[in-house]
């Protein structure tokens, strides 16, 4: 899948944006292989409570392996929150809950409550919307994941932060600067190492929430480029604001509003030759 | 002018001369000359008592403050007893105060969201943080002093712990609650344990504004003088067992600046000099310790 136009600014207006009619967004699927994607997570009836309000009212999806899934929807549709079930990341706040399945792998259930945490989290990564990197040295920023799960000699750690910030394509910008602290980089910069940071512990799936909404254009380039490769290693799902960016880097695409799935597609179909109404109405502007 | 005004004389001179705008104006020149005056008057308080200070602490400021001992009347002597026994009591009290009142703020801001024995905890933290020291200072003498049978350095340690105590608490808790929320969610969902989310990262996040925490707590009690006359009371010669009656500047001050002799009134002078710097420069190290936070 290439890139057939400059990216777009990601500012939060750009949804709001003069409708992108259908031509716009061309993107060449042709390259796209045939071979059908095995599941990595399947979504089963998912409900989900912020105390007394209903988010998600029964979502069924499937992510599938090495590919990206992008869920995109007006704000308040519930694709955030559907993300954040995937790493029990609302388990932070007592009164959201979640109901439902959630399989990994077809056999772990993500959402049963007696499931290691830490372990999931290790498995499956988040990185959020404002980069978020931590008070401490570039270096320490990406050993700090790292070390809640390996013990690794210095050699090693030396070679795996290397090898993290080389995949996240910061490598060349920061190697001479490790010692550095993290929070001295650029947004774009900022926003790499923390992906550098999620995939250091090498985690098998990577949820993206709306990563580049808080970025200019070139860094956006940057980090879509970059998940283009991740893909080929990592399950990746990416909650965004900006249609053209689901277009671009999406094999699959979920439109959610008000809670509830609308149309789940490849992009292709999606953008294309969308089966519902609402889709197409979505997809070119006229409402959301 | 305002950007809206600009390039349009007519409406913008019809504006400006409107009552409603003059009254405007004139409203605002009342409120900045009041508020103008009552920071000069505070300024003048202000200025009057470290310009007495420096005067008369300056001519009293001697290489003998720091050399020797409080004298008896009509002898030379100096401070050294007193400092050291107030770096002492200060030193012991922080080292006990400060991480208690850290661990506490941590489970204030980290672990008792909404429970009632967290805020309850809090409750009891400020009334703390507001108590008057001489109760303070009357309740270490009833716990310890009285049994012990003899006043001692650390009661008085005890005593500025308890005072020092609800002040690291409660800027422990402002400077995590100002950790960001995003921050605690990356690390979390990198599989970073709570305990790991906190010690690791919001204390690093938070660690200058703690540090300052701190630092006012120590020139918060460096002159407190109250508790210490139920617990320390005052010893006049050199001494740095902390399990006897010690020497302290708030004492000195108390003392000799009520006595008639001008040697120590001299040295009241000199001692309450001392004190007012150490708590300058403990302000101005904070103030320097907090900057790079906000700016990053």
């Amino acid at each position: 899948m290439t890139v057939s136009e400059p990216p777009q600014t990601s500012s939060p207006n750009a949804e709001r944006a003069p409708a992108p009619l259908l031509p716009a967004l061309q993107v060449d699927f042709d390259d796209q292989p045939e071979t059908p994607p095995e599941p990595k997570i399947q979504v089963e009836k998912v409900h989900f409570y912020y105390g007394k309000t209903h988010a998600l009212k029964g979502i069924d999806l499937t992510i599938y392996a090495n590919r990206v899934t992008a869920f995109i929807g007006p704000s308040g549709c519930g694709k955030s929150t559907l993300l954040r079930t995937f790493n029990r990341m609302y388990q932070l706040y007592p009164k959201q809950r979640a109901e439902g399945k959630i399989i990994l792998d077809g056999s772990i259930d993500l959402l049963d409550p007696g499931l290691d945490l830490n372990l999931l989290r290790k498995r499956v990564g988040m990185v959020f919307q404002a980069p978020t990197p931590f008070p401490m040295s570039i270096y320490e920023n990406i050993a700090f994941g790292v070390r809640l799960y390996e013990r690794l000699r210095p050699a090693e750690m030396n070679e795996r932060v290397e090898w993290a910030l080389r995949k996240a394509a910061l490598w060349n910008e920061v190697k001479d600067k490790l010692k550095q602290s993290g929070r001295g980089l650029s947004g774009g910069q900022q926003q790499r190492l923390c992906i550098a940071r999620a995939i250091a512990v090498k985690p098998e799936v990577l949820l993206l929430d709306e990563p580049t909404s808080a970025l200019d254009p070139i860094s956006t380039a940057a980090i879509e480029e970059l998940i283009q490769e991740l893909v080929e290693d990592y399950t990746v799902a990416i909650v965004t604001h900006n249609l053209q960016q689901a277009a671009r880097v999406a094999d699959y695409i979920a439109l959610f509003y008000l809670g509830e799935l609308v149309e789940f597609n490849d992009s292709k179909t999606m953008i294309t030759r969308p089966a519902k109404k609402q889709t197409e109405d979505y997809i070119t502007g006229r409402f959301g | 002018m305002p950007p809206a005004a600009a390039g349009h004389p007519a409406a913008y001179t019809e504006v400006y001369s409107s009552a409603l705008y003059r009254r405007r104006r004139w409203t605002n020149r009342v409120a900045l000359t009041l508020s103008v005056a009552t920071m000069a008057i505070g300024l003048f308080f202000l200025a009057w008592i470290l310009s007495t200070l420096a005067v008369r602490g300056l001519v009293a400021m001697r290489p003998v403050v720091f050399l020797k001992s409080t004298p008896g009347p009509g002898s030379t002597g100096g401070l050294l007893n007193a400092i050291v026994g107030s770096l002492l009591m200060t030193g012991v009290g922080i080292l006990v105060g400060a991480p208690v009142g850290i661990l506490a703020g941590t489970y204030l801001a980290e672990f008792g969201k909404g429970n009632w024995f967290a805020e309850t905890a809090r409750f009891v933290s400020d009334v703390l943080l507001s108590a008057p020291s001489i109760i303070i200072g009357l309740f270490i003498g009833t716990v310890m002093v009285v049994p012990m049978g003899h006043f001692s350095g650390w009661a008085g340690a005890m005593a500025l712990a308890i005072i020092a105590m609800p002040i690291v608490v409660r800027t422990t808790e402002d400077m995590l609650r100002l950790v960001p929320v995003s921050l605690r969610e990356a690390a979390a969902a990198l599989g970073a344990p709570q305990w790991k989310v906190v010690t690791l990262v919001a204390f690093r996040a938070a660690r200058s504004g703690i540090l300052t925490g701190v630092l006012l707590a120590i020139a918060r009690v460096s002159g407190e003088t109250a508790p210490l006359l139920f617990t320390a009371l005052n010893n006049q010669f050199f001494s740095t067992n902390m399990n006897a009656a010690i020497a302290n500047l708030p004492s000195v001050i108390f003392n000799f600046a009520n006595s008639a002799y001008p040697d120590w009134q001299k040295l009241a002078w000199a001692a309450s000099l001392l004190i007012t710097l150490t708590v300058l420069a403990m302000n101005i190290v904070a103030r320097i310790v907090f900057r790079p936070q906000k700016a990053g």
